[in-house]
């Protein structure tokens, strides 16, 4: 029976088929990037700024005001690209591909992983003022109207009954920042006597009653789906959801917190591919002049500008007593100290 | 060959009825009613906005531009493993039946981890795509582009089209093929003339169902897609709606599912004329 | 590989090189990288990795969730195939075609909407929360979740095989005297055996591996045993560490799992299909 001559006969048709499909397929593709890239024209520089959940409409607002700023400066028209999600997980997709110009993630840790692959120069911190960090917040408490639980400080989240949102610390850099200033809280109790302040971490987190895996899940279980009775929240994120439900939460500064410092740093290798170290320096610089600091502001975030910090001393309870990073040695330090397998969170929630 | 149904159901065949029909409703309508309720809860205004967004116009143009090539993908590969699935017996078929199946099965979270490891910056076969665009002077990202949402997307809807076509394939026999091959017909020509017209509507079936499943993908897709209103598909939209914060946020969200939710429902009809003619078509063929 | 039958048709080397080309290019390829980089860890390393008590507990989440989820899939999948097949209500071509809508609803916009309407703020869950029972941020949230998920597996593997069956097999026990659980025991189970098994272990895959619908009802506390495989998965990832390779070694479980699944579930069909032969 001659079945290969007829399969070699028929062969090309259906293999012309095949190419045709791919082909077409290719095609549409390219057409997808290609569509892009036609927009580059010579005086337009796109910026990717790679960030974290909460900064979104933060940096909406900051890119027009900088882009204006730049075009009048320069010429030259910038198109800032905004990509949000998890800090971990945005400093986790720039190790893995994603073309970032700048990151301005929650924590400087995020950042060290980046740099860790060779992608950012070391002494990236001393690069811009204040640690490279424009803008600070801290960790507050968020309840309902009312404050039927009477939460005041720390030690009331312990009480029976009081149901407690934060988001998980193993996956979270905002989770890890309320970690911490619960730490600290205890160790100005307790001083040096770990056993007692890991006790009193247990109790709290027991009171735990949803564990998101970000901030702003955390945020939406708390406002939109109405679980618990406390959000352990960034500041800047309660001070927005009272902006937006006046009537329905109380912001409680607890008695002692922590200074968080997001931070923000140049991609050098990327840069360097894009050519767009001069716009990236740019970008970044300018967060710290006074128009930008007075945006921040506006978008409850501390300036690290005292002069304008102090425009805003009716929106921030500036007497809080803050901790920084550095009372833990650091973000390597207290990443390996506390959320690491094993380490002490693991010790403290599993048990 | 349909079969006369009774004039009146018994007490036993209602209640079955009302809980089926119940537990469809509470577990598949409600959610849906509940979509489409809290996106037009505060007006067509706010609607109309969230959809006609540039960000959500841009990603529904990546949907549909991944699904249609992965669609188009799929199609090809299902109609070859089909032939080859049913035409022949060969050792280690069934291992290759499973290995195509995986897609069904696997985690969209394992898809996203699988395609950054092996395409990402310091990924396995990153050496040989930046090889690839060095010689060819290209510029291809495999994740973090538009080329990855497609990827992603092919990967997970990968079997959908052959699982529809195979048991309509498997019925059909080969008789008919076997005959017209010793009359000497061609594969091509075996193909179209014979087989095609028998398995058509399963086909379509399968090629709506395939679509369906692209356009709803998040977890894979998630993973390679990091730039709004460039390389989001309308999933990709809702969640970093959702997580946007601020009182409309979420109701734009629901907005923006419900395009998909449209889309779906779409899709659905399409599928029931697909599958209305198949059954005609097979019942014809009964007689 | 030497039935001369079978290879009247033309097209076997074609099809086969088309075949097994696209799958691996498409589908292997990427898997592999798991494989590969979870190979990075000695088999001490790897063995740690995966018997971690967070692990080895949201295993047994997902598993549980899963099979449970399966199975009232399956007792409501059925009476659903069953009445779409053989009776005939108002509303019929209705249902039929939106069984499919959990494939095409986005996974986050199920998990999102069924953790509001499963929460004590929604009235499905204030109803539950009647009977002491609470539905979002516990295990009840989960199997909800992934029983939506699953329903389009178990009734549409059902429903071709319950289509071919005539009633006349039943109406003939019946008449023979047969009660009807009887006939439904002994007459029709066994014929949709293998569809059923294949539509559980179907959705039981899917939910071992699902992600996007459970991450946002299920609380996602490893003390209340509500995390998921994926979302151990993704905490790996996502954490300080960026852990690849334990991330890696944890999806190599998973996969084989998947796999293993997947091996079962056609052996079922072509024992089934040898027994219809």
């Amino acid at each position: 029976m001659n079945i290969h001559l007829i399969k070699s006969k028929h062969l090309p048709r259906m293999a012309a088929l095949g190419l045709s499909v791919c082909l077409l397929a290719g095609m549409l593709v390219g057409c997808g990037s290609s569509s892009d890239e036609a927009e580059e024209d010579s005086d337009v520089v796109e910026l990717l700024n790679v960030s974290y959940d909460p900064t979104r409409e933060f940096y909406e607002a900051y890119n027009e005001l900088f882009t204006a700023y730049y075009e009048e400066a320069y010429g030259v028209t910038v198109e800032v690209t905004q990509s949000h999600g998890g800090s971990g997980s945005q400093a986790r997709s720039v190790i893995e591909g994603n073309e970032a110009d700048v990151v301005t993630l929650a924590l400087a840790h995020d950042i060290t992983l980046i740099e860790n692959e060779g992608m950012i120069d070391a002494g990236w911190m001393d690069e811009f003022e204040n640690n490279s960090s424009p803008y600070t917040s801290t960790i507050v408490f968020l309840v309902r109207a009312g404050n039927e639980k009477n939460i005041q400080d720390w030690d009331n989240l312990l009480q029976e009954g009081v149901d407690i949102i934060t988001p998980d610390p193993k996956s979270s850099g905002g989770a890890c920042w309320n970690f911490l200033a619960a730490w600290y809280y205890a160790e100005q109790q307790y001083g040096k006597d770990e056993a007692q302040i890991k006790e009193f971490m247990r109790a709290l987190y027991a009171n735990v009653l949803v564990m998101d895996s970000g901030a702003r899940g955390a945020t939406t279980t708390f406002v939109e789906n109405g679980q618990g009775d406390v959000l352990i929240a960034w500041e800047n994120e309660a001070l927005q959801t009272m902006a937006d439900y006046p009537d329905e939460y109380e912001i409680i500064t607890p008695s002692v917190s922590i200074l968080a410092e997001p931070s923000v740093a140049i991609v050098d290798e990327n840069v360097t591919d894009h050519d767009t170290a001069e716009v990236a320096q740019a970008y970044l610089e300018y967060l710290y002049t006074d128009e930008a600091q007075r945006l921040i502001g506006e978008y409850y975030y501390r300036p690290t500008n005292e002069e304008i910090l102090s425009e805003f001393s009716d929106v921030f309870d500036l007497d809080v007593e803050l901790c920084t990073i550095d009372d833990f040695g650091g973000w390597d330090k207290a990443y390996e100290t506390f959320f690491q397998d094993d380490a002490i969170f693991d010790e403290i929630y599993n048990s | 060959m349909k079969q006369k149904k009774k004039a009146r159901p018994s007490a036993g065949q209602i209640a079955l009825i009302v809980i089926g029909v119940l537990f469809f409703d509470v577990m598949l309508v409600w959610p849906l009613a509940e979509v489409l309720y809290r996106a037009l809860k505060d007006g067509w205004a706010l609607y109309w906005s969230a959809v006609t967004a540039k960000t959500t116009l841009s990603a529904l143009g990546v949907t549909l531009l991944a699904a249609i090539i992965a669609l188009l993908v799929d199609t090809f590969f299902a109609l070859a493993a089909s032939w080859l699935l049913t035409k022949f017996d060969f050792r280690g078929k069934s291992l290759l039946t499973t290995l195509i199946d995986i897609p069904f099965s696997i985690s969209p979270v394992i898809a996203g981890l699988a395609f950054i490891m092996m395409f990402g910056r310091s990924g396995l076969a990153t050496p040989v795509v930046n090889w690839f665009n060095d010689t060819f002077g290209t510029d291809i990202a495999l994740v973090f582009s538009i080329h990855g949402v497609v990827l992603a997307t092919i990967f997970v809807t990968f079997p959908y089209v052959l699982r529809e076509l195979l048991p309509a394939m498997n019925l059909q026999g080969n008789a008919e093929e076997e005959a017209a091959a010793i009359l000497g017909a061609g594969g091509f020509t075996i193909f179209r003339r014979v087989t095609l017209p028998h398995i058509k509507w399963p086909l379509i079936y399968g090629m709506v169902l395939c679509a369906a499943r692209a356009f709803g993908e998040f977890g894979a897709v998630y993973a390679v897609s990091k730039a709004r209103g460039e390389t989001f598909t309308l999933p990709l939209e809702v969640d970093a709606l959702y997580m946007s914060g601020g009182a409309d946020a979420i109701t734009q969200a629901f907005a923006v599912s419900s395009i998909l939710v449209l889309l779906a429902l779409v899709m659905l009809i399409l599928k029931n004329i697909a599958e209305w003619r198949a059954r005609k078509s097979e019942e014809q063929e009964g007689l | 590989m030497r039935k001369k039958r079978n290879r009247v048709i033309p097209g076997f080397g074609l099809t086969m090189g088309i075949t097994v080309t696209m799958l691996s290019l498409l589908i292997l390829l990427p898997l592999a990288s798991v494989l590969i980089r979870s190979f990075e860890l000695t088999p001490a390393e790897f063995w740690e990795t995966i018997t971690r008590s967070n692990v080895i507990g949201a295993f047994q989440t997902s598993i549980l969730c899963a099979l449970i989820a399966a199975a009232i899939n399956c007792v409501f999948g059925l009476i659903l195939a069953w009445i779409l097949v053989r009776y005939d209500f108002p509303g019929k071509r209705l249902i039929d075609g939106m069984i499919e809508l959990p494939f095409a609803l986005p996974t986050a916009v199920a998990g999102i909407t069924l953790a509001k309407m499963y929460s004590d703020q929604g009235v499905l869950g204030q109803a539950l929360e009647r009977i002491g029972i609470q539905g979002s941020y516990t295990r009840v949230g989960l199997v909800i979740a992934l029983v939506f998920v699953g329903i389009p597996f178990v009734v549409r593997s059902i429903q071709p095989v319950l289509r071919k069956l005539p009633p006349s097999c039943e109406e003939a026990a019946l008449m023979l005297g047969a009660s009807k659980g009887f006939t439904f025991r002994h007459v029709i189970l066994p014929e949709l055996t293998p569809a059923l098994l294949t539509g559980f272990g179907l959705a039981l895959a899917r939910g071992i591996g699902e992600y996007g619908s459970v991450i946002y009802i299920s609380g996602n506390s490893a003390k209340n045993g509500t995390q998921v495989v994926s979302y151990v998965i993704m905490q790996k990832l996502n954490s300080g560490s960026a852990d690849y390779v334990g991330a890696a070694a944890i999806a190599l479980v998973l996969l084989a799992i998947s796999f293993l699944l997947m091996f079962l579930l056609n052996l079922v069909q072509w024992f089934a299909a040898r027994r219809t032969r």
